[in-house]
């Protein structure tokens, strides 16, 4: 069966160091990190991600104040991704779009508020918002960005724990191979700084980085590694069929050619590198490529001391003879975005088809033997000329595994 | 609460609910919802705000006494006697 080709002609983003792809790209290019000092209910000091977009450039102060952080991150990806694609809704047919946003989780920040709210007043829940239910509905930040566009096609959230932005950019893909829409806005995004919850459960798990110097703290690969950054984010992209793109002269980003989905059945938060194997072999065969096509691998790797080894270990099998492939990674430079990472990392490594860079992963001041992998990019970023693949890698809890395939554009 | 004060308090609210509307000029024997966009969700914001601002509860049969800024003053009169003014909470 041959499906149509689909591209992405739209990039809109924030990220804890940049809120266009332009600044995202330059700071990972010049190690700029973007982690800080956080405080939050009941955990106190920590590290997180923030991100300092202009929400009131795509949101009104009441809708503003309305929705959910999440809904505003949405918003704000899908207003700039639009913009960066040329793309005016108003003159198209908005029944034809669809809006697919990955989570990690949604609902967790506003019902915290909520019973923080109400224990100020005893517990009388006549105190409860008539906000609580719109806003923790699991469609929240596609409803909202819908809402905002006035998009009257197919929008909801696809949770997928922190694969999910991976998931969104592949569902838009699907959507449009099936021919249910015309246009995509496909990605994820993440409010999980404003929960206590994610903070104190990764905690307790022992998985929650911890340094003296925030910028320090995120460090896949290092020996010194102590856990995850928690982040704010968001990424999404617009997709359109091939045809549909060229038609109207779109700037082409790139075309996404292969991808696989798969889950490890194994474990609730453990990770297993034989099914990471088979994830990005998936992929790999969707494209029609061997490893040595990769020139750049964005992985997952979260700084969590098990999570990067099994990783590793997937990738030395995956692309330990390919003598071409670079290895990367986002996280070192913004925390873990959650349901941004996916997409967000896959963004940030794009320009690379543009600029003949890889950005490296920094932070990364001692190598952990276990974490070895063939031509990982440390510290510097490195030229390496011409970039025709790129494979983004997202995994999340409950063992579920995701691999994108991203192509330079030919005709 | 004298008059002017309850309406000092219902124009804080509605800016708190609804901060892109200019509440400067509204009249106040027209109904609140043809002057400014407020949808139903903003109403019971503004029932939410008087019960934790004055700790006043405004039952569901009583919200149509709300509709104009001198209907708030007439229903509110009695509930605010006593109270005093937040604003900017």
């Amino acid at each position: 069966m041959s499906l149509p080709r689909v591209v992405i002609t739209g990039i809109g983003l924030t990220s804890p160091n940049g809120n266009s792809l332009a600044e995202f790209r330059a700071n990972l290019l010049n190690k700029v990190s973007g982690v800080q000092q956080w405080e939050i209910r009941h955990v106190g000091r920590t590290l997180a991600g923030i991100c300092n977009f202009e929400a009131l450039r795509w949101q009104k102060r009441k809708e503003l104040r309305r929705g959910t952080r999440a809904g505003s991150i949405s918003i704000y990806c899908a207003g700039e991704a639009l913009a960066s694609a040329g793309i005016d809704v108003g003159t198209r047919d908005r029944s034809r779009i669809g809006v697919y946003v990955g989570t990690t989780e949604h609902g967790n920040v506003e019902t915290e508020n909520q019973i923080h709210e109400v224990s100020q007043y005893g517990f009388d829940l006549s105190f409860w918002s008539h906000h609580h239910n719109p806003r923790t509905v699991a469609n929240n930040p596609a409803g909202e960005t819908a809402l905002a566009f006035g998009i009257t096609g197919p929008a909801y959230c696809i949770g997928a724990a922190c694969a999910a932005g991976n998931l969104g950019l592949i569902h838009g893909m699907q959507m449009l191979q099936l021919g249910e829409i015309d246009l995509a806005l496909g990605g994820g995004v993440s409010e999980s700084i404003h929960t206590f919850g994610i903070f104190a459960s990764f905690r307790a798990q022992g998985a929650l980085a911890s340094h003296t110097d925030p910028t320090k703290a995120s460090r896949p690969f290092d020996s010194a590694r102590n856990g995850i950054v928690v982040s704010e984010g968001g990424c999404l992209y617009t997709l359109e069929r091939l045809d549909d793109a060229l038609k109207r002269g779109a700037k082409i980003y790139g075309e996404v050619v292969g991808h696989c989905v798969n889950s490890d059945a194994a474990d609730f938060v453990l990770p297993l590198a034989e099914r990471q194997n088979e994830c990005m072999r998936g992929a790999l065969a969707k494209a029609g490529l061997a490893p040595d096509d990769i020139d750049i691998v964005s992985s997952h790797a979260t700084a969590t001391p098990l999570g990067d080894q099994q990783e590793c270990e997937a990738l030395r099998a995956v692309f330990g003879d390919s003598a071409n492939t670079r290895v990367n990674n986002t996280k070192s430079y913004i925390g873990h975005t959650m349901g941004a990472a996916g997409a967000l990392e896959l963004a940030g490594n794009l320009p690379s088809f543009d600029d003949g860079y890889v950005h490296p992963t920094i932070n990364l001041d001692d190598l952990d033997p276990a974490c070895e992998v063939r031509n990982l990019v440390a510290n510097e970023p490195v030229r390496v000329g011409r970039v025709d693949h790129v494979l983004n890698l997202s995994f999340g809890m409950l063992g579920i595994n995701s691999a994108v395939v991203i192509r330079r554009y030919r005709s | 609460m004298n008059r002017e004060e309850i309406i000092q308090a219902i124009k804080d609210i509605i800016t708190t609910i609804a901060p892109d509307e200019d509440v400067s000029n509204l009249a106040n024997d027209v109904r609140l919802r043809e002057q400014i966009e407020l949808d139903s969700m903003d109403f019971l914001d503004i029932v939410m705000e008087l019960r934790k601002r004055y700790g006043v509860q405004v039952p569901e049969e009583d919200y149509k006494e709300l509709a104009t800024l001198d209907g708030c003053v007439t229903y509110l009169s009695p509930k605010l006697a006593g109270k005093t003014l937040k604003v900017g909470v």
